[in-house]
């Protein structure tokens, strides 16, 4: 090396200087990708959105002290932990989702094999006397709440009317983007509410349910208008939903713009997708397994165990005359 | 501390965030309404993704030279183990409050927990044989055949993930391209090699 191009010494790093240099560009790198990772992790795990609280009901006869000795599920949770497949099929992710969702104005027509066929406003469902009903709902995936609900008898609606006697059925079809009923007058909220794809999904939208007519006409199934004395959230199903306590709770509706009576067995979502897995009754049954996991127990959403699912959901006394010298196995 | 060390200490650190995020908003109740649900799955889906990050060093190596990689794969595959037996102990105490008669009828009646399981019995003999002295014990070429077990294990886990979804299959499909790009890369070094060869003779 000629004498030129040799470093003086003086040019030289020494090597206290080097190391810290390097354990300063090392502590940067290591904090970055630790940032990183944590930033990576908190996109895919946010935390809970702030809560939205609806406006309360008026008038709502409170419940009666029930044997239903079971502690309420907290609205938080009730909130923030669902499925509303329109809107996302992640359970917590629901609540952010759905919170666009327009659903003013809104209209359910009730219609086929009835006398007296109408489109009824909303407000003219929430005037039917409001009640408090303490159920606990059960989902189909093995987990569970106990709900305040508000609403009222679907008997009530029903009545006004007045089915024919061919009329043994009854189906009920949720909101969706674009597929605005049939029917004249049918006025819906327009616009983005957020709602996502039936590809995205999994299911084919909209969605649809359906009881046999005796089911509905049962006083414990109600179409529920609130939770805790307050409007139904959005996430829950706004302005009206289904609840039919004894069935898993995909049978319980959401969003209902439509409600038909017919002689024939409706076309029901989940049997629709995966008739193998999921049938028309769906009762809570504890000895009927879903084909891929058991239903014999189930985690109440609060409790860190498992306890057993009750046959009916707890509701055998009430509604099992429904089902007398059917094989459940079979009509699952 | 040099190159090699720092990154082993660098990978070693980010590896354990997700677990100290799990923690923290388990201590602080941020983990929803259900926190089991909650752990079960991210835990299950880091197992996943741990397991891919191990399966794409040998492409990464391959493709872009990155040798220094090697020195990673050891820890990263503890790490899929890691938080694949934490899955499990999630599943056996919480869901079955270690209730052995209820994993075993559990195992026996749901294929997607039998080949979970079954998956992750396989990294057992993995994680053991991935000392210094067991590999000297076994021979390279011996451990490299048993390690090859990998392959299934991933599979078996995939299929375990698609198994649990109810409709919504986007990430069990996305999770599906990523590993067929990863075991496609194998299997077209593997087709390469005869015609290197035939074109020699």
């Amino acid at each position: 090396m000629s004498e030129s191009k040799k470093i003086k010494s003086s040019e030289i790093t020494d090597e206290r200087t080097y190391l810290n240099r390097r354990n300063f560009i090392r502590t940067g790198v290591l904090a970055g990708a630790a940032v990183a990772t944590g930033v990576g992790y908190r996109l895919f795990n946010p935390p809970p959105p702030k809560e939205v609280v609806t406006a309360e009901i008026d008038d709502v006869i409170r419940s009666k002290p029930t044997s239903l000795k079971d502690e309420l599920t907290s609205f938080e949770d009730i909130t923030n932990y669902n499925n509303y497949y329109e809107f996302t099929t992640s359970k917590t992710g629901v609540a952010s989702a759905a919170e666009n969702f327009v659903t003013k104005p809104w209209t359910v027509s009730v219609d086929g094999l009835v006398n007296k066929p109408k489109v009824f406003g909303i407000e003219e469902l929430l005037k039917i006397e409001q009640e408090e009903r303490i159920y606990r709902f059960r989902c189909v995936e093995g987990w569970s709440m106990v709900i305040p609900w508000v609403g009222f008898p679907i008997k009530k609606l029903l009545d006004k009317v007045e089915p024919q006697g061919k009329a043994k059925y009854v189906a009920f079809q949720t909101f969706y983007d674009g597929s605005n009923p049939k029917g004249k007058g049918v006025n819906l909220p327009k616009g983005d509410n957020g709602m996502q794809s039936s590809l995205s999904a999994g299911i084919e939208f909209p969605y649809l349910e359906g009881l046999r007519l005796d089911e509905a006409l049962h006083p414990l199934a109600i179409l529920a208008t609130g939770i805790y004395g307050k409007l139904m959230p959005n996430q829950n199903g706004a302005p009206i939903r289904l609840v039919v306590p004894w069935k898993y709770g995909f049978k319980s509706i959401k969003s209902i713009v439509r409600i038909t009576l017919t002689d024939k067995q409706p076309i029901t979502t989940w049997s629709r997708s995966a008739p193998s897995e999921y049938g028309f009754y769906s009762n809570v049954n504890p000895k009927v397994d879903h084909p891929r996991w058991s239903q014999a127990t189930e985690r109440r959403i609060g409790e860190f165990g498992r306890r057993d699912t009750l046959m009916f959901n707890g509701y055998g006394e009430e509604v099992a005359n429904l089902y007398k010298g059917m094989d459940l196995s079979k009509f699952y | 501390m040099n190159d090699a060390k720092f990154n082993k200490f660098l990978v070693f650190i980010n590896s354990l965030i997700p677990l100290a995020f799990l923690l923290w908003d388990w201590f602080f109740n941020q983990l929803g309404a259900n926190p089991i649900e909650f752990f079960l799955r991210t835990t299950g889906i880091l197992t996943l993704i741990f397991i891919f990050i191990t399966l794409a060093v040998t492409p990464l190596r391959q493709i872009f030279g990155w040798n220094q990689l090697i020195k990673l794969r050891r820890m990263l595959g503890l790490y899929a183990f890691f938080y694949g037996v934490i899955h499990l102990v999630t599943y056996s105490i919480f869901d079955k409050s270690l209730d052995v008669s209820a994993i075993v009828s559990d195992i026996w009646q749901r294929p997607f927990i039998a080949v979970g399981m079954t998956a992750l019995v396989l990294m057992i003999p993995l994680a053991v044989t991935s000392t210094n002295g067991m590999i000297k014990r076994l021979g390279g070429k011996n451990w490299a055949r048993l390690h090859k077990l990998i392959y299934v294990i991933a599979i078996l886990g995939l299929i375990h993930y698609f198994w649990i979804q109810k409709s919504d299959y986007f990430y069990p499909i996305l999770f599906a391209i990523i590993l067929a790009v990863l075991l496609g890369h194998r299997v077209y070094k593997i087709m390469e090699k005869p015609k290197v060869q035939r074109q020699k003779a």
